[in-house]
């Protein structure tokens, strides 16, 4: 691992978009850390080997899956990296995934107390409730997960009116007049022609990208795109290439090379190329580069398919997405696509864009031809919520909620980099992830931070790299700052304890006062 | 951070070891095997070392001066 620092430079820059970028950073950590970090890894993989030797022998009885006695002589099934990891490293320590929850996922929720006897191969709840724990791991950037009956009036009315199941697909008897209220509401809020909604967020992704390219289209995603596009990628047939992450010369190099070669075997152009990019990336929260993309686009004549799952609601003045964080014009984005489960606290997914393509959609998309559209009272609560957003429900609860959690977002993580910890990711991304490195303090801080009433989500190996473990916190603007305060207390003490503040960087609180590079290494 | 006692440190510090060699997360009797075996390494590195070190260190120091001592002997005596 080479030895490298990221500037914190202001340069001077035109606009919001210039300075959103150098304000980025990828801190790597010192080098006895990854030492440490294969280290635990090595250890526990001998552990491992070990462990499977007792259980082939005899000695040791197997909880897990085996093959049957009689299909002792076919390929084995069980022997590969991913069944060894799930055995030997992930069961002894998956006491910190799957909690139960009983109650609201609000900014503070209730968990079930959960033991088990014989080191997590099973577990009984205990019957006792840990009440009030921060929640610090929900997707509630808005805080529109409330049960607060008032603001859910006019959802418990749709209900009474429309039921709460559709019994069928949006293309045989299920368009509500409702469907078409929320797509017409969701136009005009992202300011393009027409959208159109779906009942399951995943199945946006992956059920329609496989309609808008085929066969002979190239796409061209980003290292670090969520498995939903991914597998919407795989499903169209099209060939895919991987650019690194927010590098716009990968990205250019490629374009090029597409325009320039063409088709694999044949040299014939490209049908379509389509450049996929997602607004706020949830395991790195880092913020895409939109004016360059849309830079690139133009001059290389691509298409755009902007995952906005994350960032719609959450960035931008108004919560418009990075479209208005990065004041680009809506229509340049050929496929805007969101999700509802994040930041307006329902279910769901929308595809925007012009009116032809949402056409086309709505006949040739598997989704809309196969899968049950949404249910009315989610439909009603992303209505409510967007209306409260864009204030056409007349009160300016949207806009203070959307104010609230950019300050939230800018202390939590201020606080957090003076406090010393390496944190990934753009300074206006409410997704904050702390980089843990190692397995042994990855359970050791989800364990403490649940002893001290804080929940928190931890994130190891298939879902980021196998050495760079991390802590996702995602902020809300229901959290207050007491609550706030309260968490980065216990982070402080639980940062000590563990001894995780590997940052070398000194970070002031106000680095827009001096015009030269300002940092230093401790 | 303020530690009561000396045990509280020594307490830490044990942690500190579980959590890095990542035995944190192994049962109590592998946590044993490992910490038996690896203090055991370390113990017969320090006594092969107590052992063999001031012997071999002296055996080196007598080679390198007989080398460059007794060349300075043999250019003395060429210029005499």
């Amino acid at each position: 691992m080479s030895f490298q620092i990221t500037h914190l430079k202001n340069v001077p820059g035109t606009g919001i978009a210039s300075r959103q970028h150098k304000q980025e950073s990828f801190e790597q950590a010192p080098m006895y850390v990854a030492v440490m970090t294969y280290l635990g890894f090595g250890i526990v993989t001998l552990f491992g080997y070990f462990r499977d030797f007792l259980r082939a022998v005899g000695l040791e009885k197997c909880n897990l899956a085996q093959e049957r006695v009689e299909q002792k002589d076919f390929v084995p099934l069980y022997q590969d990296f991913e069944n060894f990891y799930n055995r030997n490293l992930y069961m002894r320590v998956r006491d910190n995934w799957n909690r139960p929850v009983c109650s609201l996922p609000g900014p503070v929720f209730d968990l079930m107390e959960r033991v088990s006897d014989d080191y997590n191969w099973t577990f009984r709840l205990t019957g006792r409730t840990l009440h009030n724990a921060i929640n610090m791991g929900s997707y509630n950037y808005l805080g529109f997960a409330e049960n607060n009956a008032d603001f859910l009036k006019t959802v418990a009315d749709k209900t009474q009116q429309y039921g709460v199941g559709v019994c069928s697909t949006r293309q045989e008897m299920g368009t509500l007049s409702i469907h078409e209220e929320l797509e017409q509401l969701v136009a005009s809020f992202l300011r393009v022609e027409s959208s159109m909604t779906f009942g399951m967020g995943f199945a946006t992704n992956s059920m329609n990208i496989p309609a808008i390219v085929g066969k002979g289209g190239l796409i061209l995603s980003d290292e670090l795109n969520h498995t939903s596009l991914i597998l919407g990628a795989r499903l169209s047939g099209a060939t895919i290439r991987v650019f690194k992450h927010n590098n716009m010369h990968s990205l250019e190099k490629m374009l090029r090379e597409a325009v320039c070669s063409g088709q694999p075997r044949t040299h014939r152009p490209w049908k379509k190329i389509l450049i996929m990019v997602e607004g706020i990336y949830s395991m790195e929260g880092s913020v895409v580069r939109l004016s360059e993309i849309i830079a690139l686009k133009k001059k290389y004549k691509a298409y755009l398919y902007l995952d906005e799952a994350h960032s719609i609601g959450a960035v931008g003045p108004s919560g418009r997405g990075v479209a208005e964080l990065f004041n680009v014009n809506p229509a340049d984005v050929d496929v805007m696509m969101g999700t509802f489960t994040k930041s307006f606290g329902a279910a769901g997914g929308y595809i925007a864009g012009k009116k032809e393509l949402v056409d086309y959609l709505r006949s040739h998309s598997h989704s809309a031809v196969y899968a049950s559209a949404m249910s009315p009272p989610v439909t009603e609560q992303i209505l409510r919520a967007m209306k409260c957003i864009m204030g056409k429900d007349g009160s300016t609860e949207g806009i203070r909620r959307i104010r609230q959690l950019a300050e939230n977002t800018r202390y939590f993580r201020a606080r957090l980099k003076e406090m010393g910890f390496i944190i990934y990711g753009n300074d206006d991304s409410p997704v904050v992830p702390i980089l843990l490195y190692m397995p042994g303090k990855v359970v050791a801080f989800a364990r403490e931070m649940l002893e001290r009433k804080i929940g928190v989500v931890v994130v190891g190996f298939p879902a980021t790299p196998i050495t760079e473990a991390r802590a996702r916190f995602c902020l809300s603007a229901s959290h207050t700052r007491a609550m706030l305060n309260q968490v980065l207390r216990h982070m402080n003490e639980v940062g000590d304890n563990l001894c995780l503040k590997f940052s070398r960087l000194k970070y002031s609180s106000c680095p827009n006062l001096c015009d030269e590079t300002d940092f230093e290494l401790i | 951070m303020n530690f009561k006692s000396f045990r509280e440190y020594l307490s830490w510090l044990y942690y500190q070891y579980l959590l890095i060699t990542g035995i944190y997360v192994l049962e109590p009797w592998e946590k044993s095997i490992f910490s038996s075996i690896l203090f055991s390494a370390i113990g017969m590195v320090i006594y092969t070392s107590y052992v063999f070190v001031p012997i071999h260190v002296r055996l080196a120091l007598e080679f390198f001066s007989g080398i460059f001592g007794g060349q300075s002997e043999s250019t003395m005596a060429l210029i005499n």
